[in-house]
């Protein structure tokens, strides 16, 4: 800007801005973001200044996708209301699918407990107090057989929130859906299959990284020649972001994933049109309003970028992400529990105008409990409402064009691809990964939150402001021991009632493809179908590639 | 002065170790000696830490649904060390029914989402034990 330049901008704060500031001070000296992100008091078209209309925003449905994937964003077609459910046993879980799809869900999303993402069996010593806890417990072919039962597989789109065991996961669908009778061709779901996050955030490895990268290709490899639908890999920044990653890590972090995944997947013999089209991604959406939709529609941009001028993809189902949304779980407090429902219905609000594919809205007791009947519910109407009510589904992408969305979404590109020359220059995310590099600057950012809650810099509200003595309970399911002792009876009946010869020969026959270079896909559906357990399937590639144990640091 | 040591401990087969580091760090800056354990701790990993590092305080860390199993054990494995002074504190996602059974085994303070670190800090300094 030249110093002659005497703008609007500039006339606009020194004749009416200053004035008023002078009556009025503002609230705070400055404004962050949830995300500790700066934030200017005014955005104008001096900040679009450095971005092109045609090749940064361009129009929905065309490259790079900033303004969505879909030329008529929900005009065409809503999101799905895809609600993450899971407890007990197979059967008490089925159950509630039914009731969801017949409440007017659109697909299913299951939640397994720890022991089965863990890959370990009921009986297992560390599965001791967590069998049906925090979801459902699978431990063979015949608990995927009772979840599913009496629902069309070739009707529904299922999700499976699975990684370190997800190919064993997966083979048990498929071979549900093969004694159904349905097509693998005509299944369509997806799994989430993404290991790195596991080392990152979540924390739910079993193998070293690089064995762990390799099941994930085979996925990727076997569902491009027999389960052509399937997204084979759900790239989640939810729970980077939930164990306190900024939005911008969150972005980078989850892209520099997805990027990872592609690599590999090539350098495995795959051609990248093949597969990458079957590649989506998972994010969280946290309170800061304005922040979320920017960084959707970064990713966007991002990726398509990305996917065409670095791994010269030419498909354009290729530089198209697709993603889910998560609210954040994160956000919700146990203090005046039905403030949750706002929140909740603000993060949905941000995640489908910066146009998610699908959707998850958590319910009010969620920073108590697993969600009762009545709370998820509630939940799935929050959804409708914004679909049938708010109006805000008949334009796309709304904010396009927004002096401030536009440049939040550009300084959200630049932080994520800061953040990919940092690991690029280390030799990509598992180098990273085995480093630490972003479990610490994860920790960094969520105690530099925490601090700034107790400062009272942010407010949550009804935790460190507009405090209640007292608040009225709310009820809350209780998952008890039965589901636990039920597992084990079955668990007790299957070992018993199968064929131990068969169960053997194809536990041997998955090491031996473990071993080798041959994709495990075939050998484990072998094992499913005769009925070995995951944890004995997971058992036998703990035995030819070892267990993963992180660095404990603060 | 000898400062006060504290052995942070993640067990159960969850890996949400945010609260774990989070609070980890403020006890630090709080000027205390902290031994973060890491994850998936048995309770006799956990113990045998303590007596390693000569605790003073054992803060658990739990999300999963587990506590009912981990905290009775836990105590019942540091009493037949002649370990029972040692302040035990739970963290995490509790229900409220199950609060007073961890008081019943020795589990002294119980703190739930959205407490201050502050909250905790002081509580830890008021309810150590006094050391020779």
């Amino acid at each position: 800007m030249g110093a002659t330049a005497d703008t609007d901008r500039m006339r606009w704060q020194r004749e009416t801005l200053e004035p008023a500031l002078t009556k009025a001070p503002e609230r705070a000296a400055t404004f962050t973001t949830i995300s500790g992100h700066p934030i200017h008091r005014l955005y104008t078209p001096e900040d679009l200044a450095a971005l092109s209309a045609e090749a940064d925003i361009a129009e929905p449905g065309r490259f790079p996708y900033t303004r969505g994937i879909h030329a008529s964003g929900y005009a065409g077609k809503l999101w799905t209301m895809r609600q993450f459910a899971g407890f007990g046993t197979p059967q008490e879980t089925n159950a509630r699918y039914k009731a969801l799809l017949a409440a007017g869900g659109t697909g299913l999303s299951v939640a397994f407990d720890l022991p089965t993402l863990m890959g370990r069996d009921p009986d297992h010593d560390l599965s001791l107090g967590e069998v049906g806890k925090c979801g459902v417990s699978i431990a063979s072919l015949a608990d995927m057989e009772a979840l599913f039962e009496g629902i069309d597989l070739g009707a529904i789109t299922t999700s499976m929130t699975i990684n370190a065991p997800a190919a064993m996961i997966f083979a048990m669908y498929l071979v549900v859906a093969e004694r159904q009778g349905v097509d693998w061709r005509q299944i369509s779901g997806t799994i989430q299959n993404d290991i790195l996050k596991e080392y990152i955030a979540q924390k739910e490895f079993i193998y070293p990284p690089r064995p762990s990268m390799r099941l994930v290709t085979d996925t990727f490899a076997f569902c491009t020649r027999e389960v052509p639908r399937w997204n084979t890999i759900s790239v989640s920044g939810y729970h980077i972001r939930e164990a306190g990653a900024t939005a911008i890590q969150e972005l980078a972090f989850t892209l520099r994933d997805g990027i990872e995944y592609v690599q590999w997947g090539v350098e495995a013999g795959l051609d990248v049109d093949a597969f990458v089209p079957r590649i989506s991604f998972f994010f969280n959406a946290h309170s800061d309003f304005f922040e979320e939709i920017a960084k959707y529609r970064a990713a966007r941009r991002i990726w398509a970028r990305v996917m065409r001028d670095r791994f010269g993809a030419k498909d354009e189902r290729s530089w198209k992400l697709r993603f889910h949304t998560q609210t954040a779980g994160v956000s919700l407090t146990a203090q005046q529990p039905w403030n949750n429902v706002v929140r909740t219905a603000i993060q949905a609000l941000s995640g489908v105008l910066g146009g998610t594919q699908s959707l998850h809205t958590n319910s009010l007791d969620e920073a108590l409990a697993l969600p009762t009947e009545e709370a998820a519910t509630l939940a799935l109407r929050t959804q409708q409402v914004l679909a049938f009510e708010s109006g805000v589904t008949d334009h796309v992408d709304p904010f396009g064009g927004s002096y401030f969305v536009e440049a939040l979404t550009r300084e959200m590109e630049e932080g994520a691809i800061a953040y990919f020359d940092q690991i690029d220059a280390v030799g990509g995310m598992v180098a990273a990964i085995e480093r630490g590099f972003p479990q610490n600057e994860i920790a960094e950012a969520s105690y530099r939150l925490q601090q700034a809650i107790e400062r009272r810099e942010k407010t949550i509200v009804g935790v460190n402001d507009f405090v209640q003595r007292e608040d009225t309970p709310i009820p809350t399911l209780y998952v008890d021991e039965q589901a636990a002792a039920a597992q084990l009876a079955r668990l007790r009946d299957l070992r018993a009632s199968r064929d131990q010869a068969r169960v053997r020969g194809a536990l041997d026959a998955m090491k031996a493809a473990a071993e080798g270079r041959d994709n495990l896909m075939p050998p484990i559906l072998e094992a499913v179908r005769a009925y070995a357990t995951l944890g004995e399937m997971c058992d036998a590639l703990r035995e030819v590639w070892g267990e993963y144990e992180e660095m404990a640091v603060i | 002065m000898r400062k006060l040591r504290v052995v942070i401990a993640k067990p159960g087969l969850d890996g949400h170790d945010r609260g774990a580091k989070v609070i980890a760090r403020a006890l630090r800056d709080a000027g205390m000696e902290v031994i973060y354990t890491g994850l998936r701790q048995t309770p006799e990993q956990i113990v045998s830490a303590a007596l390693q590092e000569d605790a003073d305080v054992i803060g658990l860390s739990i999300l999963s649904g587990a506590h009912n199993h981990i905290a009775p054990k836990l105590m019942s494995l540091l009493k037949a060390q002649g370990m029972d002074d040692v302040l035990v504190l739970v963290g995490g996602i509790i229900p409220d029914v199950d609060v007073p059974k961890l008081h019943e085994v020795g589990v002294k303070g119980v703190f739930l989402p959205g407490t201050p670190m502050q909250a905790i800090i002081d509580f830890i300094n008021s309810h150590v034990r006094a050391r020779a």
